[in-house]
């Protein structure tokens, strides 16, 4: 059928005006990034004419051990410190949503403190912190990485923790009643109605922050020191050294890991919205 | 007609939606001071008719003339009509003064004539004391008022409302639809609703349009459109009837309607009779019989209750004919001791007079 | 875990003095404070002249083209802040791509003139310069509208998703036109999302080290740079800490205005049901 001609007055999505504005928009968003990725491949060092594909840069990531080395960490710290974060930002969302206790509203507050302040903030208080408690230099690997991950557990841990109970306050205080009149215990509760209702939230949560911990640049900086560089501090001291392909190539690499942990994320999300 | 001025004529309106005729080839005029309802069930397009008028659509085609001047490329906010929304749209960030003055600013209108007109209207509402209350601190049917007071304080050339009362608890609705009638009979203005609810349709609009599937299939006054209705539709819309089939044969120069249920009914020389036409008659318009003596222009008939409805001051029931055939009898229960005839498993005789008879087209 | 326990504890450790407080008031440093706070503010006004548009166009879409328009505002939020700082300065660098297209430009133009017999007029100038977009305050700002806009856009375009449409028809209907409807009814209706907003850019830009560090100049640095270097190479620790404090003042001096501001709003605008 014949599509109307005349729309409504209100109809902005078929403002020409709006329409254009957004479309430069996007292509100012997205130019710089797929500016990026194209020039990864680009076989020139001036890395401003094209001059022919290769994935040479690839190759040189893959071989150099400090990048390499950098990817490790910035793995195994946003691995560990999710973890343990998750950990802890469920049982502060079930004991904020579940109990009431002296200062509890303040305790609340606390929590939105490191979403709030600026990240420097956040990434100086670390270091003045360790330092003053001589928090020590440890030599073996792991245990290297081991201020870091703390440093990311406190500021990915609060938004575990406010997703989580967002989600927990949908949750009816009659269906944990139901639970308790079936004959259901403390522990049984926890297992059989809580924890499979909480699920997609902590899904959610344990990803936003594997990619935030992964991403971060601030806060590392601050904390790290030269045995335990991750790839945004690396990627920092060579962006200060120069442009060269190897950062596009590197860069290039990141951005589809994040963009795999966030696909992986909206579907699973909107899977959840379905069955819900 | 009479030399009334028109205060709408519709020409062949026409508009279409991503894969639907939502107004298809409507004309119509509404007449000054009149209270023209557009009746319709939800989706027939009445809406669209109201929004079109107001500017908030754009026809594909047609013309919308408001008091003689073409407004069909007017946009919304030049033309001299103003609605009446469904969901009252007052705006939350202002407070019921300033929702009423909002159309006179922006109009530019002096100070003192504004502040004459909403002491008029506030007065006219029985709002006064709430002038700065805001509208999430009112109840439904203040909004209401509000909304109604904010479209007419700019003295429109018509009021449109779009199904205004459909929020309303059935209380309230009842005493809002006497309101909006006084209301619009002592401004004098002309007032265009839109209701899916035959009985808001009624008891309001001095006049009525019945709209199906995007067409305006009969426009009447609102008896006559109850009483003589001449579409089955609309018939069927505005209350319940007893559809008669049947076929017409002309024998002996008399017109004879030979249908299934009731037999053989004569009906009159001189009406033109659409050859797929039925019969109907409204259920109230039947009543029991309690003795067996034949009546002139009367059709008797006999069957057994099948369903009784109790409503205090009436009683809906259907009997069941011999040849299987239901109808609907809508009976009032004058006697407490009458009650008895109508339970389920009882015989009744019932009758209608003929002439109570409407020829439906199909 | 409370993490104004061990600031606290530092500045107790350090001195008991409001000595480097003052020192933050005095001369350099608080011409720098206010230049933050100055680029800062520039930055949310462009930020909000854009999001507001765009924000309207997204939240009218249809369904699916929403959610398409949603997932590529939200997707370079995913990606590394180092990363796309570094994708703007391959652009705007002196030897970047807008700089080399306009040389083409330049170049192509001057090889027509020449081929007109006009070079000698030098209507071109005598060679191409290129423009200096970087390392300078325009560069910082161009750099923090590019990564924070959609933080901007986001909370306008949930406001505007829970907005009643037909308050728009209100307004046309009883006389406005578009501009008027903007700054009357939708302006108004939307500031819950708009203050959020800014709020939300306004802070992290206050913050910001990386995006001053790499696009700025010799003499654009931030609060956040003289942090850094208090740490990094200055090692002033206890100064640093005075900074990083003033800082977090400021921050909690705008959100605790923004809440009297929304206790305001629900008191007046929003209350019962609405």
């Amino acid at each position: 059928m014949k599509k109307s001609l005349f729309y409504s007055p209100i109809d902005y999505a078929r403002n020409k005006y709006l329409k254009y504005i957004t479309i430069i928009f996007l292509i100012t968003l997205y130019l710089p990034i797929l500016n990026l990725i194209i020039f990864s491949f680009n076989d020139s060092k001036r890395n401003i004419l094209w001059r022919g594909f290769t994935t040479k840069y690839y190759n040189k990531v893959f071989e150099n051990d400090v990048l390499f080395s950098a990817f490790l960490n910035s793995l195994t710290i946003a691995t560990i410190s999710t973890i343990i974060s998750t950990i802890l930002g469920l049982t502060t969302a079930i004991t904020l949503w579940k109990f009431n206790f002296y200062l509890k509203k303040y305790y609340d507050i606390a929590l939105l403190f490191p979403i709030i302040i600026p990240e420097i903030c956040m990434g100086i208080s670390m270091l003045v912190f360790f330092n003053f408690i001589h928090w020590p230099n440890f030599e073996i690997w792991p245990l290297t990485l081991s201020n870091i991950i703390i440093a990311h557990v406190s500021f990915t841990f609060p938004f575990i923790a406010i997703i989580i109970r967002s989600r927990l306050t949908i949750l009816n205080n009659d269906t944990l009643e139901a639970g308790l009149d079936l004959g259901a215990n403390n522990i049984q509760i926890i297992r059989l109605i809580i924890l499979p209702f909480v699920k997609p939230a902590i899904t959610a949560s344990f990803l936003l922050a594997f990619t935030l911990s992964l991403d971060d640049f601030v806060i590392t900086f601050f904390t790290s020191g030269p045995n335990s560089i991750t790839l945004p501090v690396k990627i920092y001291s060579m962006v200060r050294f120069g442009i060269t392909p190897e950062i596009n190539a590197v860069s290039t690499l990141l951005i589809l890991i994040l963009i795999f942990c966030t696909f992986f994320l909206i579907r699973y999300l909107s899977k959840n919205n379905k069955e819900v | 007609m009479s030399d009334k001025k028109f205060c709408i004529e519709l020409k062949n309106l026409t508009k279409r939606f991503e894969n639907t005729l939502a107004v298809d080839d409507v004309s119509f005029n509404v007449e000054e001071n009149e209270f023209f309802t557009i009746l319709g069930p939800s989706g027939c397009g009445k809406s669209t008719i109201l929004r079109l008028i107001a500017g908030l659509e754009v026809q594909d085609q047609g013309e919308i003339i408001i008091n003689g001047i073409d407004c069909s490329k007017m946009p919304a906010n030049e033309r001299p009509v103003n609605m009446v929304f469904q969901s009252y749209a007052l705006f939350p960030h202002l407070n019921i003064k300033d929702n009423i003055e909002f159309g006179l600013k922006i109009k530019k209108i002096d100070e003192i004539e504004i502040k004459k007109r909403v002491d008029e209207i506030l007065d006219l509402i029985k709002m006064r004391s709430y002038i700065n209350k805001y509208p999430s601190e009112l109840s439904g049917g203040q909004r209401q008022r509000v909304a109604l007071a904010r479209a007419i304080v700019n003295k429109p050339k018509i009021v449109l409302l779009d199904e205004p009362l459909s929020a309303l608890d059935a209380n309230l609705r009842i005493d809002m639809q006497r309101e909006l009638v006084n209301i619009q009979r002592n401004l004098e203005m002309t007032f265009m609703l839109v209701t899916h609810d035959q009985d808001e349709a009624l008891s309001i609009s001095s006049k009525i349009a019945i709209m199906e599937n995007g067409k305006v299939i009969e426009a009447n006054t609102a008896t006559n459109m109850y009483e003589y209705p001449s579409k089955k539709f609309s018939a069927e819309f505005l209350g319940r009837i007893n559809i008669i089939d049947g076929y017409i044969s002309n024998n002996d120069n008399q017109k004879i309607f030979k249908s299934e249920i009731f037999g053989d009914i004569n009906l009159q020389n001189d009406i033109d009779i659409p050859q797929d036409a039925v019969l109907g008659i409204r259920p109230e318009k039947i009543i029991i019989e309690r003795s067996s003596k034949n009546l002139e222009n009367r059709i008797k008939t006999k069957g057994t209750v099948i369903d009784w409805t109790y409503y205090g001051d009436m009683s809906y029931i259907t009997i069941e004919l011999n040849n299987k055939k239901k109808i609907y009898i809508h009976v009032q229960n004058i006697h407490r001791n009458t009650l008895q005839e109508l339970k389920i498993g009882k015989t009744l005789r019932a009758s209608f007079d003929i002439n109570d008879l409407i020829i439906l087209e199909k | 875990m409370s993490y104004g326990e061990k600031i606290d504890i530092i500045d107790i450790d350090y001195t008991w003095s409001l000595k480097n407080y003052i020192r933050a008031f005095d001369g350099v440093y608080i011409v720098t404070i206010f230049k933050s706070i100055m680029i800062s503010a520039i930055t949310t006004i462009v930020c909000l002249l854009i999001a507001i548009p765009v924000a309207f166009y997204i939240s009218f879409s249809s369904i699916r083209m929403k959610s398409i328009l949603l997932v590529s505002i939200m997707l370079p939020l995913w990606t590394n802040l180092l990363i796309r700082t570094y994708s703007l300065i391959a652009i705007i660098r002196t030897k970047g791509h807008i700089n080399s297209s306009l040389e083409y430009l330049w170049e192509s133009t001057n090889n027509l003139l020449n081929f007109f017999n006009l070079a000698n007029y030098e209507i071109m100038g005598e060679s191409f310069i290129p423009l200096n977009l970087m390392h300078n305050n325009y560069s910082i700002i161009l750099g923090l509208f590019y990564i924070y806009v959609p933080f901007m856009i986001i909370p306008i375009y949930l406001v505007l998703e829970k907005f009643d449409r037909n308050l728009l028809e209100a307004s046309y209907d009883l006389g406005a036109n578009h501009i008027k409807t903007f700054f009357k009814v939708i302006i108004p209706n939307i500031s819950p999302g708009i203050t959020s907003g800014i709020i939300l850019v306004f802070i992290p830009c206050l913050g910001s080290f990386i995006i001053p560090d790499l696009l700025g100049g010799a003499d654009s640095q931030m609060i956040g740079n003289i942090i850094e270097r208090q740490f990094k190479s200055a090692n002033d620790w206890p100064f640093g800490s005075a900074l990083s404090f003033i800082l977090i003042y400021i921050t909690l001096v705008i959100i605790s205005v923004r809440h009297v501001y929304s206790k305001l709003y629900s008191k007046l605008h929003l209350r019962g049901n609405l």
